[in-house]
């Protein structure tokens, strides 16, 4: 006989209006237990896309707090509101006709100049990035380090939102991570070397042999296999 | 033994001007002064904010002073005369204010509260106080014999008083010192201690061309081969705006503008091919050459004078 979870329910207000939902929902789960239809604010559930930016409030407690609907759990009397798309100036440009130089970022993004250290994006960041942190790397054309710092952002415009300088963050971040890949980090030879070798057909044969081998000898294949050091 | 000091290096020191930087460590390396990058550091807020009920403008250097408490020291040096200034006066407000030192505090509420132990210094400070004249000296072995450098101090080394590094903010000696303990002749000007047009130069470069042909004017009559300045603003501006000095005045005579980090350098025997010369818009390197200093320097430092 299957025991029935008996879960602790919680207020929560939406849309200006206070639901019960059980305490150990996502907010995003809270919205579909409510019967909500997500067309928005929702995509990967599971903390990797940005696509369910959120704010609230909780209760007793001044701050506005910033998280992704699909991370975090509903509290008690939570006020929840989602945030469907943060507008963001966002730069077009051609990656192999710019240059990875000190003032590229402040070319595209004079914004940045504006920034006055006050880290409010760092505490908006649903991902713990030290935006601040790259924002000023940017500033001082540190091209390596603010694509190094803002290597986790997932894009859920969440810093920009709160940002007083009104700088978009995580279009800055990556401008300098795609400088970064395209002119600055290093290049793998033999990573080149072997992808001509793919092309040219050099494992073909090898290929062939393993996809027709059965799991055993693959098991035993994978457990030899000789690999470099992490 | 050596000793380590927080360094901050600015912005200018680590993008544009990385000679800056590249001999400031060295310099501070001959006299065993391990300058400690700080780890994290943002702006210093590039100028004082003056706005009396708005402190916004105090967080980038406040932040600054917390970053150099993380990395556990008391005292934090910069190259740059911007940052010292800024920096330093932020400090003071902090901690001549408990009220906005308090409000300050509050507004980080994510770092560790500060408490105003931090020391601001100027590299100059530095080699004032920490090495002195006579170890200084005694590390020379490229001594700027027979050049006439003016020195410049703008504005940020000096004023307001508080903040000043030497004494006389009035009547500073401490880049002259300096250039003495190197070799060299200081050859001091009125306009030393004038301000150069500083952030103008982005809104009105010919105001600034203006400042430039005012103040190196004055110092060519005077037939000096360089002049030696310890702000980046100051360098940018009295080298880049020679051009337009030029067209303001055709008899305007080009004269090259070092950083102070560069000459103490050069006295003390690197390379001079990597020093940053080349970066400047007014190349010093056919004065050093005619002063016969870019030749291979004595092995033995110069005996200090008694």
């Amino acid at each position: 006989m299957a025991t029935e979870i008996k879960h602790e329910m919680v207020k929560i207000i939406v849309a200006n209006t206070e639901f019960e939902v059980p305490s150990n929902l996502t907010i995003m789960k809270a919205l579909e237990y409510l019967g909500w239809r997500l067309d928005r604010g929702v995509g990967c559930r599971g903390g990797f896309c940005g696509a369910c930016s959120t704010i609230y409030r909780l209760q007793g407690d001044h701050r506005l707090y910033t998280g992704l609907a699909c991370a975090t759990k509903v509290e008690k009397g939570m006020l929840i509101a989602q945030i469907p798309i943060s507008p963001a100036n966002k730069k077009q440009y051609n990656i192999e006709a710019l240059k990875a130089e000190p003032s590229t970022m402040l070319e595209f993004y004079p914004e940045i100049a504006r920034c006055i250290s006050c880290n409010t994006c760092t505490k908006a960041c649903p991902m713990d990035i030290e935006v601040m942190d790259y924002v000023q790397a940017a500033l001082r054309g540190d091209i390596a380090d603010a694509a190094q710092i803002s290597f986790d952002c997932i894009m859920c415009g969440l810093c920009a939102t709160r940002c007083p300088a009104e700088i978009s963050q995580f279009n800055v971040g990556i401008l300098a991570r795609r400088l970064y890949g395209r002119y600055i980090a290093p290049k793998y030879k033999q990573i080149e070397k072997r992808v001509k070798e793919v092309e040219k057909g050099t494992y073909d044969a090898e290929i062939d042999k393993m996809m027709k081998a059965d799991k055993n000898a693959i098991a035993k294949l994978y457990n030899a296999r000789v690999r470099e050091e992490d | 033994m050596t000793e380590k000091i927080a360094y901050y290096p600015g912005c200018t020191a680590t993008s544009y001007a990385k000679y800056m930087d590249s001999t400031t460590r060295a310099v501070m390396k001959e006299y065993d002064i391990d300058l400690v990058e700080l780890t994290r550091w943002t702006c210093c807020g590039t100028f004082f904010g003056l706005v009396d009920d708005n402190l916004t403008s105090q967080l980038a250097p406040i932040r600054n002073m917390i970053r150099t408490k993380e990395d556990g020291f008391n005292q934090v040096t910069t190259t740059c005369s911007m940052c010292y200034n800024t920096l330093k006066r932020a400090n003071l407000l902090f901690k001549n204010d408990e009220e906005k030192a308090m409000r300050l505090n509050a507004f980080m509420y994510e770092e560790e509260d500060y408490e105003g132990d931090v020391e601001v210094l100027h590299l100059l400070d530095i080699i004032k106080e920490k090495i002195g004249i006579d170890k200084l000296r005694g590390k020379i072995v490229n001594p700027l014999k027979g050049l006439k450098i003016a020195p410049y101090y703008g504005c940020t080394l000096l004023r307001p008083t508080e903040v000043s590094v030497d004494e006389n903010s009035e009547r500073p000696t401490i880049l002259s010192d300096l250039i003495f303990a190197l070799g060299g002749e200081a050859v001091e000007d009125p306009y030393m201690t004038e301000c150069c047009g500083s952030y103008l130069t982005v809104k009105d470069k010919h105001l600034v061309a203006d400042r430039t042909n005012k103040i190196l004017s004055s110092m060519t009559r005077k037939d000096v081969d360089l002049v030696m300045v310890s702000c980046p603003l100051c360098q940018f501006n009295l080298d880049a705006r020679q051009k337009e000095a030029k067209e303001l005045n055709p008899s305007f005579k080009e004269i090259p503008i070092v950083y102070f980090t560069q000459l103490m350098a050069l006295a003390l025997g690197k390379d001079p091919k990597e020093l940053g010369f080349g970066e400047h818009k007014i190349n010093p390197t056919p004065v050093l050459k005619k002063r016969k200093l870019l030749g291979t320097a004595l092995k033995v430092p110069v005996k200090a004078k008694k």
